[in-house]
């Protein structure tokens, strides 16, 4: 009903991000060390090859795992109903990253597929242990959620760690532990399709997981299957966090940054405001790694070190912000 | 009709609830008074399914509350609880459309928009239809609850404390709303209430709690005399009637 009565308003918000997208995806496209004109497209096929293979799978991956790690940053706090917890730094990455080091220790020669669904299953341990524990943490202090997650995800972090640094595995560690799309190929890159899958699912359960967000008795009160749906829930987080992980890395800041920004405006009807989200993070996530090519042209930093300063800046705006709106 | 048998619960160690039996009629309104600690907001949550039955028996209409399906249940029967710590940034005609959510699972038809319409008008919220929940003041987020309680369009309402935080023009409109659905639309309210003139001036029946056992129920006029309130609340007061209302004066 708010969609109604904001009416034309919200329109032209739609048109104005849709262009920011697509700006930003053709960007994307024609920035690189590759020479590449876009008038050459036609006559080159060295030019479409370039696209074909690296520039629109990395352009894609960026796009998909920003909106899914947004996605799994919003879903993770309706189920923590806390807003200042996202997968990244409460444990669930770090469980992840755990999981494709013990899945490479037994068994080095495993397939992206299998280190994936390891880290899957590792993300869902961690991340009900958090949610667990986070649940008895009395909701009068609602840094205390935030601030034990920080606390756990080091943590789990630091076991990883340690591990990997016995193991003389580090190296690979940090691959996973910092986001990065410069090694995105074709053929590297589509297990994301599977956490954009879990964006629309989420879409598709947006009413529910809104529900969850008014607590335990209200949903039950309204018929929800409230257990059932905090399992979804669970598996959407973890799923897209760990396929997050094993493809590109971890990319911090995404799932705190976007929900925020869009609930200030929009609010919290899930069914509103999810596709801002996915598209908020989709953005935020492309315009870094952009950032990130052209900042000390021609070499790259890491997607995921220019989101750790941006993200935080954005994030210390928002806080500080906070008060003198509400 | 409620129908509770042999219900018994404990939490960590400590009795709760002993072995309580009750029947509320359907229609009307009833208030469940006692002291602090007597059991009401468990028994309320029990019949509510919000908490696994342990012992005993509990069926709404006939329907046990244990096995029937979750979401047939939320078609009969709506409950507020008192402190359900709403957080969510909804605004507050969003959050009254969820009620809605049992009979549409979350597709608004024309006919659950005036439904909507019509709560928020009831509860003075037309107003703030587009406020978020989070800026709001604690009563008119109470009102709001109980506005998507009422949406929910339900036979049977089962209200916890609901008058917390509401001034007097709004406790007064509240209880006149309850009233007039039970006179009108023959809706069963059971209502917990902390102030015994509320309950004396709108209830049709009132079942008395304490150390886990109904002590007393019956009629309103039957359990608004001196030696009963005296036993539910262990202090003497007195009972007038003023201007054909019992009115309680526990001040004296």
């Amino acid at each position: 009903m708010t969609a109604g009565s904001l009416g034309s308003q919200g329109f032209a918000y739609q048109v104005i991000g849709a262009a920011t997208l697509l700006a930003l995806f053709l960007a994307s496209l024609f920035v690189g060390v590759g020479e590449l004109a876009i008038g050459s497209l036609a006559s080159d096929p060295e030019a479409l090859r370039l696209i074909m293979i690296s520039r629109l799978p990395r352009t894609l991956a960026a796009l998909l795992a920003g909106s899914a790690l947004a996605i799994a940053g919003l879903v993770m706090q309706t189920l923590a109903r806390n807003r200042f917890v996202e997968p990244s730094t409460a444990g669930t990455a770090q469980s992840a990253a755990l999981g494709i080091l013990v899945v490479t220790l037994v068994w080095p020669d495993a397939s992206l597929g299998w280190k994936a669904a390891g880290a899957v299953v590792t993300a869902l341990a961690g991340t009900s242990v958090f949610l667990m524990l986070a649940h008895r943490l009395p909701p009068t202090q609602p840094f205390l959620v935030p601030l034990f997650g920080l606390v756990y995800g080091g943590v789990i972090g630091a076991v990883a760690t340690f591990a990997a640094w016995q193991l003389d595995l580090l190296q690979y560690l940090e691959v996973w532990m910092t986001g990065e799309f410069s090694g995105i190929l074709r053929g590297r890159y589509e297990l994301l399709w599977v956490a954009g899958a879990l964006v629309v699912l989420a879409w598709w359960t947006a009413d529910r997981l809104t529900m969850l967000s008014l607590g335990r008795d209200v949903s039950i009160g309204l018929g929800l299957n409230y257990a059932g749906m905090l399992r979804l829930g669970l598996v959407i987080v973890s799923a897209i966090t760990a396929l997050a992980v094993v493809v590109v890395g971890t990319i911090p800041f995404v799932g705190l940054v976007a929900p925020n920004i869009v609930s200030r405006f929009a609010g919290e009807n899930l069914r509103h405001t999810l596709p801002w989200v996915a598209g908020g993070g989709a953005a935020l996530v492309l315009a870094c790694d952009i950032l990130g090519r052209l900042i000390r042209f021609p070499y790259e930093v890491p997607v995921g070190t220019i989101l750790g300063v941006v993200g935080a800046v954005l994030f210390l705006v928002l806080l500080l912000g906070r008060n003198s709106n509400d | 009709m409620i129908e509770i048998a042999g219900v018994s619960l404990a939490l960590g160690g400590s009795r709760i609830l002993d072995n309580v039996s009750l029947t509320v009629a359907k229609g009307g309104v009833t208030a469940l008074v006692g002291p602090n600690g007597a059991g009401k907001s468990s028994l309320l949550s029990l019949i509510a399914r919000l908490r696994p039955l342990q012992s005993g028996r509990i069926t709404v209409d006939g329907l046990p509350v244990d096995t029937t399906p979750s979401r047939q249940l939320a078609r009969i029967m709506a409950i507020l609880r008192q402190d359900s710590g709403v957080a969510s940034r909804l605004r507050v005609a969003e959050l009254v459309g969820f009620g809605r959510f049992p009979h549409n699972r979350g597709r608004l038809t024309a006919k659950d928009r005036e439904i909507v319409a019509a709560s928020l008008e009831q509860f003075d919220l037309s107003d703030l239809a587009l406020r978020f929940i989070d800026t709001l003041s604690g009563g008119q987020r109470q009102r709001a609850l109980v506005a998507m309680t009422f949406c929910q369009g339900t036979d049977y309402i089962l209200l916890d404390e609901p008058l917390n935080s509401l001034d007097m023009f709004h406790a007064r409109n509240l209880m006149r709303t309850l009233r007039r659905i039970a006179d009108e639309h023959g809706k069963t309210v059971l209502i917990v209430l902390h102030d015994i003139n509320h309950a004396a001036s709108y209830a049709d029946r009132i079942v008395a709690m304490k150390g886990g056992a109904v002590i007393a129920s019956g009629e309103t006029g039957d359990i608004i005399r001196p030696d009963i309130l005296e036993s539910i609340f262990g202090f003497s007061m007195r009972v007038e009637n003023i201007a054909g209302r019992l009115t309680v004066l526990h001040h004296a």
